[in-house]
């Protein structure tokens, strides 16, 4: 009898939809580092001799590491001396507005789908839009000035609010921390720095969206966001890149403080190009993401949608120092083909009354691996910390795998810690189950999968859970026609 | 008048075995038929062809559905066209409510009839209304598809899908399995329902107890994949009685495959 789909195996097997270069000329430094190369980062971004300092001291301790072996990864050795550490659009000038802009690039953000135009004003997204390593345009920055709130490029944050970046950069993330956020520190080229004054609640999401454009290209963001007491701010990124064979490393650094009662929410849809379906090609994503709960009732919630990239390496953190501090991480992973994730949390309880919350969702299609890393550690004087940690994993077809390495580190007798975990198949059968009610394979797969998201994508500001439910479905869908 | 489905001499296999060796049946419009028979006599096969489950094929004969091929359609456009299985084991979608799971089938149907798509307002005043008559706590809308569910609750989900689809062709699959009386009484009084002049229902069961709630106009016996006997409801009681054997006995006492007595539809 008739019945012709393609097995669940093969869902999964997908094409990158936003695989497409920008012809602009770029102007590039030569591959590999030296100190010589941090002088030009520095130069051409006209740093002051602080951040030159930084950034040098950075180097040489780089230069003392061992690139970490621990990830459930595979991968070939990285070249570092084979990275090009610098490269930016060739403009005469900055653009001060949406006019000056390269229409070239405006069109490239315009088929990503990112609102940059004056429609946008109405949704009320400001975007601070990095293009390889340069800040391309700011919308919304002065609405925003009005309120005292900083939303600018990092590079603008460090000519025009020296201070303030000095006082926080690596605070939360020091350039010894590891080895990429050493390099990170060394070499990072843009950016962006957001800084939200005492008792201000920032009326707009503040939205950054990164994309790598130019070949054999590292991306070294840092972003740097300080929310002063009894502020609020709600911060979204999204990441895509072109095809191209080789690899890509992008290593960013992310800080986040918050001060007494400040709250910070941070979202990232990530949808960096995973490789082809044979694992050639693809942004190694290895970032460094952490938040310091400083004050007391701060809070800091990360949400991620991690769809992309060839191997995700990451577990954006909270250090919940402040008494009676909230941590939470909320994160769905995505694998197919040769995908590989290693993504997680840590949540590090310091203060009295600190509660932790993390929920991750794990999906591995085709060959894809994810594993999920975490690490909850409450210290002596943590009074009372609480963590709830849920981990669930889900597989479609047979090749691919799901790995979970939890550790708990507990030193508080008064603490309450609670883990759950599963791991689910999607069936044949519940695909039939689908089928009988009318409902297409591939919506029947659409649905299974955003139920199982749901708890995460409800995190999300609404626009971009609705991207995010998009983006999974686009990631997953069958290759018809 | 074209009957709503036609089995004619349908020989299945389920793997390699062959389950169903010549199989004829007949459902016309506004009829309930049930097909009882034994573990093993391929009782499920024929539920299961019907639908377009993947491992059972059909190696000869033809299934006609209101004039149609069945066997050409995907299992999809099978359930778009009115077919609805209540399955004998329900299957367990962790993570999407009972409500958005409901609404994406009656939409995915609505919109394949060029009907327009219920909206969540208008998808809840529907479903409500159909929980109400069978005794179902609201409550039950924001649970998992049947995750966590007790054997009872299942097969009360079955039906209450069954009541939204409104199917023309509705095949349920030994429903009235792992039901304590009390919740037979309300499936049972859920089907009797959705009984409609314009559709019709093919009971599959191994008891008669069920067919003391549903009362059908015809009963079919299938043994060892043939229908060995049918008749009125009395069928059912008959072999309430005295058990399958003896029409075990009387179908191998004959060197042809037994002449079936047909009712003949009204």
């Amino acid at each position: 009898m008739m019945t012709s789909r393609k097995p669940i195996a093969d869902l999964g097997d997908q094409d990158y939809k936003y695989g497409f270069v920008t012809d602009i000329e770029e102007e590039s430094a030569p591959r590999g580092l030296n100190e010589e190369i941090i002088r030009l980062i520095s130069a051409k971004k006209n740093e002051p001799e602080f951040l030159l300092e930084w950034r040098l001291k950075a180097y040489r301790h780089w230069l003392t590491m061992k690139e970490p072996q621990w990830a459930n990864v595979r991968r070939p050795p990285i070249d570092y001396q084979d990275i090009i550490y610098y490269s930016a659009p060739k403009t005469e000038k900055r653009p001060k507005s949406l006019d000056e802009v390269d229409p070239l690039l405006l069109a490239t953000y315009q088929k990503l789908g990112i609102p940059l135009t004056e429609q946008k004003i109405l949704a009320g997204v400001a975007v601070d839009a990095v293009f390889d390593s340069v800040s391309v345009a700011t919308t919304y920055k002065e609405q925003l000035a009005k309120l005292g709130i900083i939303f600018c490029s990092f590079s603008e944050g460090v000519h025009n609010h020296p201070l303030l970046v000095k006082k926080y950069l690596g605070s939360v993330v020091p350039y010894t921390d590891n080895f990429f956020a050493a390099l990170n520190s060394a070499v990072f080229s843009d950016g962006s720095f957001c800084y939200i004054p005492s008792g201000v609640r920032c009326p707009l999401e503040l939205s950054t969206y990164f994309r790598i454009n130019a070949p054999s290209t590292g991306q070294f963001e840092r972003t740097l966001i300080i929310a002063e007491p009894g502020s609020y701010v709600s911060y979204l990124e999204g990441c895509t890149a072109p095809i191209r064979l080789e690899t890509q490393l992008h290593a960013a650094v992310v800080e986040l403080i918050a001060h007494d009662h400040a709250q910070i929410k941070y979202s990232t849809v990530q949808n960096w190009f995973p490789g082809d379906r044979e694992g050639r090609g693809g942004i190694y994503n290895f970032v460094t993401k952490r938040g310091k709960c400083q004050g007391v009732h701060s809070k800091i919630s990360w949400t991620q949608v991690e769809a992309g990239s060839a191997i995700t390496w990451k577990y954006p953190s909270v250090i919940l120092q402040g008494d009676h501090a909230v941590g939470e991480f909320y994160s769905v992973a995505l694998t197919t083909n040769r995908q590989q994730a290693d993504t997680g949390t840590k949540m590090i309880h310091l203060g009295v009354n600190t509660r932790s919350t993390i929920l991750s969702k794990g999906i591995s299609a085709g060959y894809g691996q994810n594993t999920y890393r975490g690490l909850v550690k409450i210290l002596k004087k943590a009074q009372n910390a609480r963590n709830y940690t849920q981990c669930h994993s889900l597989l479609l077809g047979e090749r691919c795998g799901a790995h979970t390495f939890p550790s708990i580190d507990v030193h508080n007798s008064s603490s309450q810690v609670e883990h759950e975990a599963s791991t689910t198949k999607i069936g044949e059968d519940q695909i039939f189950y689908c089928l009988q009610r009318g409902i297409s394979s591939e919506d029947a797969v659409s649905l299974i999968i955003n139920g199982f998201c749901r708890e995460i994508f409800q995190q999300l500001p609404m626009e971009f859970a609705v991207e995010a439910q998009k983006l999974l479905d686009i990631s997953l869908e069958e290759n018809i026609g | 008048m074209t009957p709503l489905l036609e089995i004619r001499n349908v020989h299945a296999t389920a793997g390699e075995k062959e389950i169903l060796c010549g199989v004829d049946l007949t459902i016309n419009e506004g009829e309930v038929h049930a097909v009882m028979g034994p573990n093993a006599s391929g009782k499920s096969t024929l539920a299961n062809i019907l639908v377009g489950r993947e491992g059972y094929t059909v190696t000869a004969g033809q299934v006609r559905y209101q004039g149609a091929d069945l066997l050409s359609m995907r299992p999809e456009d099978r359930a778009r066209a009115g077919i609805f299985l209540a399955f004998q084991y329900p299957i367990e979608i962790p993570g999407i409510t009972i409500s958005y799971f409901l609404k994406a089938a009656l939409n995915a149907i609505r919109k394949h009839r060029g009907l327009e798509e219920l909206d969540a307002i208008d998808f809840l005043a529907l479903i409500k209304e159909k929980m109400q008559s069978l005794e179902m706590d609201e409550n039950f809308l924001t649970r998992p598809v049947n995750a966590g569910f007790s054997g009872g609750e299942k097969k009360r989900h079955e039906i209450l899908q069954m009541a939204v689809l409104a199917p023309t062709l509705a095949v349920l699959d030994e429903t009235d399995s792992g039901l304590d009386i009390d919740a037979l009484k309300i499936v049972a009084n859920g089907i009797n329902a959705l009984r409609r002049k314009d559709s019709g229902m093919l009971l599959i069961t191994h008891y008669q107890r069920l067919l003391s709630y549903i009362v059908p106009d015809s009963v079919h016996v299938l043994l060892e994949g043939r229908i060995v006997k049918s008749g009125g409801k009395e069928l059912a009681m008959t072999v309430e009685e005295k058990g399958y054997g003896w029409l075990g006995s009387e179908a191998k006492g004959s060197a042809m495959p037994l002449p079936v007595e047909k009712e003949t539809a009204k």
